[in-house]
């Protein structure tokens, strides 16, 4: 293990790939059919399982009746808690934090279920439509015990228990405190607060989890193909539960169709697979249809938070305080925990502002619904809509244009590096300059001026300001979930040119469409000297470096690109010590590039296969000890990590007689340092904000109070279409980080600034009608029952 | 009971016999004929991204059955183009980088032909209309519809 202190002075010398908007070396395979997801895998005459899920929210399972089943045409198997109880150890999801419990991970239901939708049984059989069929032949008696269907009934003191072993419903409560809040908040000359609401969310990547585990009697071993992105992680975690070596369980990530989070944790079924695939010694296949991906996958947001903002009379915001209840679902998560969510919205609240005084206290409880996990911005979402609602009712209290109050707030560029309430470090980013620049590149006084003239004509018309910060390329200093005991602080490269002259960069990290294929090998092309078309990158493997977790939290292009980086200077050395030999020059007189070691200012020169065959294959050639096997493996840790920040804008129109939000404008600009692939970090802005409008308008998961999903197709769970996402204008702040290679993080950012900027928007357009925005997402009849209630109140004035 | 599907896919002919009538033609598709680049992402025929041409109409084969394909000429994304020669409108996905995880992609793909065969799409809001039956969500569309708006406009090029 070692760190950015040994990084060289000046890491790039000449790049010719960073920053260059390179094609996808993944998009050959993709195109035209040949990429292989997990469900795509064919392993021999592989059985099928389909899973018995809950019907019940809460209930004890009295009895499980599978004969009929087991004796169905083509059945092979039914397991039960029962039946397989010898054959794993429950997984824990620990955390050294306080006031936390951990719920074990079971593969089915042992004993009761939790929500609607858990597995209970799995039935294996020769094909999908068999083992479906089997499905209704097994019989479960329940006894119910009663849905909890809301957190904030289900801290009450008489509630029912979910887990009776954790004596309580909050599995998780937190506070973290800085100055004197309520001081300050009666010193106030403004004070501002509000409910804010944002309801529960599918991240709703299109490929559904899926997971193919081939069995290999030979080696009474086990590879699973998985659609996750932390590879690494589920590794270890079924290793130890089926206490089966990691040379005898690998777990590779192929083309995975998009996870957003929700292929980030551990999942049940994922061990049961594997357990079946031991079990029986055969190949199994599963993949979740759409309402089983939906109902059991992990969930986002869900969360109420109550919370005030004290101004001073020039606009400063002096105090800040916030009580946020999570609604965490049935189980906490491996490994993220059930706090993942919810207390990184504490953590993160007061945003990149500087904020003198902040009380966040948070509590996540249990309830009978799945569990919600990390999503694309984690906890920082609800954090920004809530911080950027606050800072416009400050403004228009203030009578502040909603620019000028985020200037007079954000931490200024001799602030830092500036620590918030929670010990989170900003390091120096481009705050202000976002600010600036969006503004700049939505003409946002001509905006305003185009409002005041639509507003005369009747026309409701808003414009919405979001400005956030973001930890990315979080190094060991910090756990990326609190408390978690499993390193997500670096990550190894090893890079090989074998004896054929080709080269291979091996990763921990997983893509699942961000394109590491390509952004890796543009970073070690220019660090080593190759052509970028000669790299092969290799990631989402376990068998190809000794310990990895994967992507998410934004980390694998500093994380991996700094490891790319190292590693490539490494066997650049060697490169340089092996031609010397071959060129009889000196080494500082040898230069890599293009595959090629060169002689300084002659034509002298060897070709990588050329230098590998010395190595490898001749005898003769070199010496023995110039025989250095051309590898290079480097494990990095940037320690700290870094800050990635973003001010989006965006213009609403609402048609008055359907309530419908039209987009007409939005600009991101945003700050992730040095840009590796510019056509590439555009299209994560894009995605990344299309999928905050369906956040901001659409997307909501409505469960009754029996616990039961209603909206569990993708008829009743809208996403956006492409007619309702707008052409997003992305500006580029280019502040190179500290961490080698001046990158930072930018995956998640389109998805924290666009809640915020639309619900400020929609506001600002409903501000004549008086009517706030707290509650997201704001859907046509939302905003249709906000109208009648403004109207119904102003007729009620009009005829006191 | 089972039936006999007779097939042409990408120009290749198959005589599937043992076929249930059940059998999706999705699932005929990928598990059957091993084509597997056509993707099911919900199989209630809202996502799209099992879209195939059957006699040059675009069709989601998650909700047509494979006995009622029999006799027909499909096409799937394994049909348009190879890693060495991309067709038309492949190679511009690729270049306004249309595609990120690539699970919608084959179904965005086999869509946009059919648009752009049957349309003059002179808009891009024609264009998004069009794709409005075909979920992504990598892309946030713009580069979807970047790369359409080009291959409509080289063939508009080439027929005039
Ligand atoms: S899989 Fe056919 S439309 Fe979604
Ligand atoms: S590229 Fe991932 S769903 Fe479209």
């Amino acid at each position: 293990m070692s760190n950015d202190m040994r990084a060289q002075p000046s890491d790039v010398v000449r790049p010719r790939n960073v920053g260059a908007s390179i094609k996808r070396t993944e998009d050959l395979r993709l195109l035209t059919g040949r990429g292989e997801y997990s469900a795509d895998r064919k392993p021999d005459r592989p059985l099928h399982i389909a899973f018995l899920r809950s019907g019940q929210p809460h209930a004890l399972i009295a009895r499980i009746d599978t004969a009929v089943a087991q004796a169905s045409p083509g059945v092979v198997a039914v397991f039960t808690a029962e039946s397989i109880s010898g054959d794993f150890k429950p997984v824990i999801p620990f955390s050294r934090m306080a006031n936390y419990y951990a719920t074990p991970i079971m593969p089915l239901a042992s004993g009761k279920v939790r929500y609607v939708g858990e597995a209970v049984a799995a039935v294996i059989a020769t094909s999908r439509y068999l083992a479906e069929d089997a499905l209704e032949l097994i019989e479960v008696d329940y006894e119910p015990l009663g849905a909890l269907s809301r957190a904030e009934l289900a801290v009450a003191d008489d509630a029912a228990l979910l887990h009776e072993e954790a004596g309580t419903n909050v599995l998780i409560a937190r506070e973290f405190r800085k100055g004197d809040v309520a001081g300050d908040l009666e010193a106030a000359v403004v004070r501002v607060g509000g409910r804010f609401e944002m309801t529960r969310k599918a991240p709703l990547a299109m490929e559904p989890r899926s997971y193919t585990a081939e069995y290999e009697k030979r080696r009474d071993a086990i590879t699973l193909y998985t659609s996750s992105n932390i590879p690494g992680i589920v590794r270890d975690a079924i290793s130890e539960s089926l206490g089966l070596p990691g040379h005898r369980l690998r777990v590779v990530a192929p083309d995975v169709g998009g996870s957003f989070g929700s292929k980030g944790s551990l999942y049940p079924e994922e061990l049961l697979i594997c357990i079946a695939a031991r079990k029986l010694g055969r190949s199994l296949k599963w993949t979740a249809d759409r309402l089983e991906d939906v109902s059991s996958s992990s969930q986002a947001f869900a969360e109420i938070v109550e919370a005030e903002m004290g101004f001073d009379a020039n606009g400063v915001a002096t105090s800040l305080q916030a009580d946020v209840i999570g609604d965490v679902g049935a189980y906490s998560i491996y490994p993220w925990t059930c706090g993942l969510e919810p207390v990184q919205v504490v953590s993160f609240l007061p945003g990149p502002y500087k904020i003198g005084s902040y009380r966040g206290s948070v509590r996540g409880v249990a309830t009978c619904k799945p569990p919600t996990g990390p999503y694309r911005g984690v906890g920082r979402p609800m954090s920004t809509f809530v911080a950027e609602r606050l800072m416009d009712l400050g403004a228009k209290a203030l009578g502040l244009d909603p620019l000028e109050v985020r200037r007079r707030n954000l931490v200024r560029p001799e602030d830092f590096p500036y620590r918030i309430a929670s010990g989170i470090i900003w390091d120096k980013t481009g705050f202000l300059e976002c600010l600036d620049a969006a503004a700049e590149a939505a003409n946002y006084e001509q905006l305003r001026i185009q409002q005041a003239d639509a507003r005369n004509h009747g026309r409701l018309l808003g414009i919405g300001i979001a400005s956030y910060a973001e930890l990315t390329g979080i190094g060991s200093r910090i756990a990326v979930a609190p408390g978690m005991p499993i390193n997500t602080g670096s990550e190894t490269a090893k890079i090989t040119i074998d004896s054929t002259g080709a080269i291979t960069a091996a990763f921990g990290v997983a893509s699942h469409g961000q394109g590491l294929e390509t952004t890796l090998a543009q970073i070690v092309a220019d660090d080593l000297g190759a052509r970028f078309e000669d790299v092969r990158v290799i990631q989402g493997d376990s068998d190809e470096v000794p310990m990895s977790t994967g992507t998410y939290a934004s980390r694998s292009a500093v994380l991996g690109g700094g490891a790319a980086k190292h590693a490539s200077r490494i066997l650049q050395e060697k490169i340089k010590r092996v031609s010397s030999h071959l060129l009889e020059a000196n080494q500082d007189d040898i230069e890599v590039s293009e595959g090629k070691a060169v002689v300084l200012g002659t034509d002298r020169a060897v070709t990588f296969k050329q230098i590998a065959k010395a190595v490898y294959s001749d005898m003769k050639t070199l010496p023995v000890e110039a025989r250095e096997e051309l590898t290079a493996t480097y494990t990095y840790d940037p320690i700290n990590g870094t800050t990635a920040a973003a001010t989006h804008i965006a213009a609403v129109e609402i048609d008055p007689a359907t309530c419908f939000v039209r987009i007409l404008k939005y600009v991101v600009a945003e700050d992730c340092g040095r840009i590796i692939n510019p056509m590439i970090v555009d299209g994560q802005v894009h995605g990344g904000v299309a999928q905050g409008i369906g956040a901001a308008l659409f997307e909501e998961l409505v469960y009754d109070d029996d616990g039961q999903l209603l909206s569990a197709s993708l008829v009743d769970y809208v996403i956006p279409s492409a007619p309702e996402v707008p052409v997003v204008d992305v500006v580029h702040i280019e502040s190179e980080s500290a961490v080698a290679g001046g990158f930072r993080g930018m995956g998640e950012g389109g998805t924290i600034g666009a809640p915020a900027a639309i619900a400020n928007a929609i506001a600002d357009a409903l501000s004549p009608l008086d009517i706030e925005v707290s509650i997201l997402p704001m859907t046509p009849e939302r905003i249709f029952k906000l109208m009648e209630q403004a109207r119904l109140k102003s007729r009620g004035k009009a005829d006191e | 009971m089972t039936a006999t599907v007779s097939v042409t896919v990408n120009g290749t002919k198959y005589d599937e016999s043992d076929v249930e009538p059940r059998l999706l033609l999705s699932d005929f598709l990928r598990e059957t004929l091993g084509l597997t680049g056509t993707h099911v992402g919900c199989e209630h025929g809202v996502c799209g991204a099992c879209t195939v041409l059957v006699n040059g109409d675009s069709v989601r084969s998650c909700l047509m059955l494979a006995v009622q394909a029999n006799g027909a000429e499909i096409t799937t994304v394994e049909g348009l183009g190879t890693p060495d020669v991309l067709n038309e409108l492949q190679a511009q996905f690729r270049e306004h980088h249309g595609l990120q995880c690539g699970f919608c992609t084959p179904g965005m793909l086999i869509t946009g032909e059919d648009l752009l065969r049957k349309y003059p799409l002179a808009t891009d809001d024609e264009i998004r209309e069009g794709l409005s039956g075909n979920l992504c969500r990598c892309t946030g569309y713009q580069n979807i519809v970047a790369a359409i708006r080009s291959a409509a406009a080289m063939r508009a090029e080439k027929t005039s």
